[in-house]
């Protein structure tokens, strides 16, 4: 039985909502970034179902793309934390609060 | 089955390989000398800069590569150049303030390459994966640069505020270009065009898609209501970065804009244009407000910075060829002005950015009496006072949207403009008029920042006083897009 495209589309529409409602409502900054990385992987999950869907190669070769972009920032993203941590000794984003005007 | 070898040919692609080479040789010069280069690296990073204008610049033969992911045309072109313009100039004015905060290392200059090179992919992006990509190249880039100073910790704050958000935003433009895909079928932007055109699309998804793809690069824009990042980000990042913050991105976000929503989804019966005008009024006017109440110069750029993105989406919204083209023109005197006043910004704030308030502007006419009358000029020609360019400028901007039928919004671009001079006079008189109130030793501008600031002026009050070459040449690189 073949699953149907509206199955794969609601569960990545769901995995992202979780992902946005993760970082709106987080405060430790590495959960935040992991919930960031939830979003991502709902949208290769959308793209993988309609290349499936559309019978076109484009939306795989994007999501190739979509994969190796969010390596390269979780390699930035967390050494920024790191640099913050070593600075401030928090990653809480309430407690990151210097600049306000 | 036999595999078919596509036909490459990368001369389209001549100034990003040049400025990728030199990234990697400043790269390679910084494990080589150590500290003994840290001039050369400046020089280095200038001449590949000049050499990747002057192949963005030459006519290039072949126009599109990779198989059609990436145009070529004289609408790239002309964004190409003044990206590599704004790039050029914070080289100039990082010299002395990276030697100051002992940041001066190879790296610094390579991301700054890496980060142009993802503004000349996305200026030049013909395909959602390639406009993707060369975003990213430019965020990561910056995300890295705004916490360059890491031992200070609104550097580190910047970064990270920056990182989360736009990591969050860069959600939101994906989903959106899955979306797009889902409901044509094409990634590559004349596809969907296609698509669109001949009503072969699902509408839901087009609409969830091109509102999510809106919000990602109203992001980036630092478009309101997705500029909540820009003040903190702009204010705790190096002064340098900042500058180059400020222009280029702006300018390469704006060009992918017009590719997407005034090229593929335009065929659409959803008015972008009307919602595009809103956001324009919004920008401009919180911008505009939120400046006025800053007694912070660095801060106060920062919200001068999202106005004048508002002013430049008024263009966007006319949407006739004389709003594309003003957009151009109007990016192209912002880099310029923009950038030098930032430079002056550097050097009155000294070592570790400890004075940036407005009274630390105090008397600076008196002890720095060239670089005060530079800054008046800049200054001038930010709140759009004629016969400075950004003067010009905002005339253009404004003279689309009337000839578009857009009146309501000149009515509130005027008003705003209005508003804006308040701000940039009240920082021009604490310059002329104030006493300071700590005797300080004067500082003095370094060969490049001199260079730096006399190309803006020279820049500034030419556009400003023969524009017409510089329109037509902008209406020339919209005629092959």
């Amino acid at each position: 039985m073949e699953v149907p495209l509206n199955h794969y589309l609601i569960l990545s529409g769901v995995l992202f909502a979780i992902g946005v409602v993760g970082v709106v409502t987080r405060r430790n900054a590495i959960i935040i970034y992991m919930c960031i990385e939830l979003m991502l992987n709902a949208v290769n999950l959308t793209l993988i179902a309609f290349s499936s869907y559309l019978g076109d190669m484009g939306g795989q070769i994007f999501t190739f793309m979509v994969m190796t972009v969010a390596a390269a920032e979780a390699a930035v993203g967390l050494a920024i934390i790191i640099a913050l941590f070593r600075t401030r000794r928090t990653v809480d984003v309430d407690d990151v609060n210097l600049l306000k005007g | 089955m036999p595999i078919v070898t596509p036909f490459i040919d990368l001369t389209a692609v001549a100034p990003e390989i040049v400025l990728s080479v030199f990234a990697c040789l400043l790269l390679f010069a910084s494990v080589c000398m150590k500290n003994h280069g840290a001039a050369a690296n400046t020089w280095l990073a200038i001449t590949g800069v000049i050499v990747a204008g002057w192949y963005a610049f030459c006519p290039v033969t072949a126009h599109s590569a990779f198989t059609g992911m990436y145009e070529a045309d004289k609408f790239a072109q002309i964004f190409k150049i003044i990206i590599l313009l704004g790039t050029g100039l914070t080289i100039l004015i990082s010299s002395k303030y990276s030697e100051d905060e002992k940041i001066n290392h190879g790296e610094y200059y390579a991301l700054l390459l890496f980060a142009t090179v993802g503004m000349l992919l996305m200026v030049a992006s013909s395909d959602m994966i390639t406009l993707f990509l060369g975003l990213e190249l430019l965020s990561i880039c910056l995300y890295v640069l705004a916490g360059y100073t890491r031992t200070r910790a609104e550097s580190n704050e910047a970064a990270l505020k920056y990182f989360l958000l736009g990591g969050f935003a860069a959600g939101f433009l994906l989903y959106g270009m899955a979306m797009i895909y889902g409901s044509t079928g094409h990634t590559d932007l004349a596809g969907i065009g296609k698509a669109v055109s001949h009503g072969a699309f699902n509408k839901m998804y087009l609409t969830v898609g091109a509102i999510m793809l809106l919000v990602g690069l109203g992001f980036k824009l630092a478009a309101v209501p997705f500029h909540q990042w820009t003040p903190d980000v702009y204010q705790g990042s190096p002064i340098p970065i900042t500058a180059f913050m400020s222009a280029g991105p702006k300018a390469a976000v704006l060009a992918a804009l017009i590719r997407v929503y005034e090229g593929s989804v335009s065929y659409m019966h959803v008015d972008w244009l009307a919602w595009l005008g809103v956001l324009a009024v919004m920008t401009m006017t919180v911008g505009n407000v939120a400046a006025l109440v800053q007694n912070d110069v660095k801060r106060m750029l920062a919200f001068s910075s999202i106005s004048h993105a508002g002013y430049a989406m008024v263009g966007l919204a006319a949407a006739n060829k004389q709003g594309i083209a003003s957009v151009i023109i109007y990016m192209l005197v912002y880099t310029l002005m923009n950038i030098a006043a930032f430079g002056v910004l550097a050097l009155v704030a000294r070592k570790n950015e400890q004075r940036t308030k407005m009274q630390d502007f105090a008397g600076f006419a008196y002890s720095n009496p060239f670089l005060a009358i530079a800054m008046t000029i800049l200054a001038f020609s930010l709140a759009g006072i004629p016969p400075m360019a950004g003067f010009m400028a905002k005339f253009y901007v404004f003279m689309s949207a009337m000839q578009a039928g857009l009146y309501w919004l000149v009515v509130a671009a005027v008003i705003n403009s209005a508003i804006g001079i308040y701000y940039y006079l009240r920082f021009t008189v604490s310059m002329y008029m104030r006493e300071p109130e700590e005797k300080l030793p004067p500082v003095t501008a370094s060969p490049a920042l001199l260079i730096a600031i006399v190309v803006s002026l020279i820049g500034v009050l030419v556009i400003g006083v023969v524009p017409a070459d510089y329109l037509d040449m902008a209406g020339r690189a919209i005629l092959s897009f």
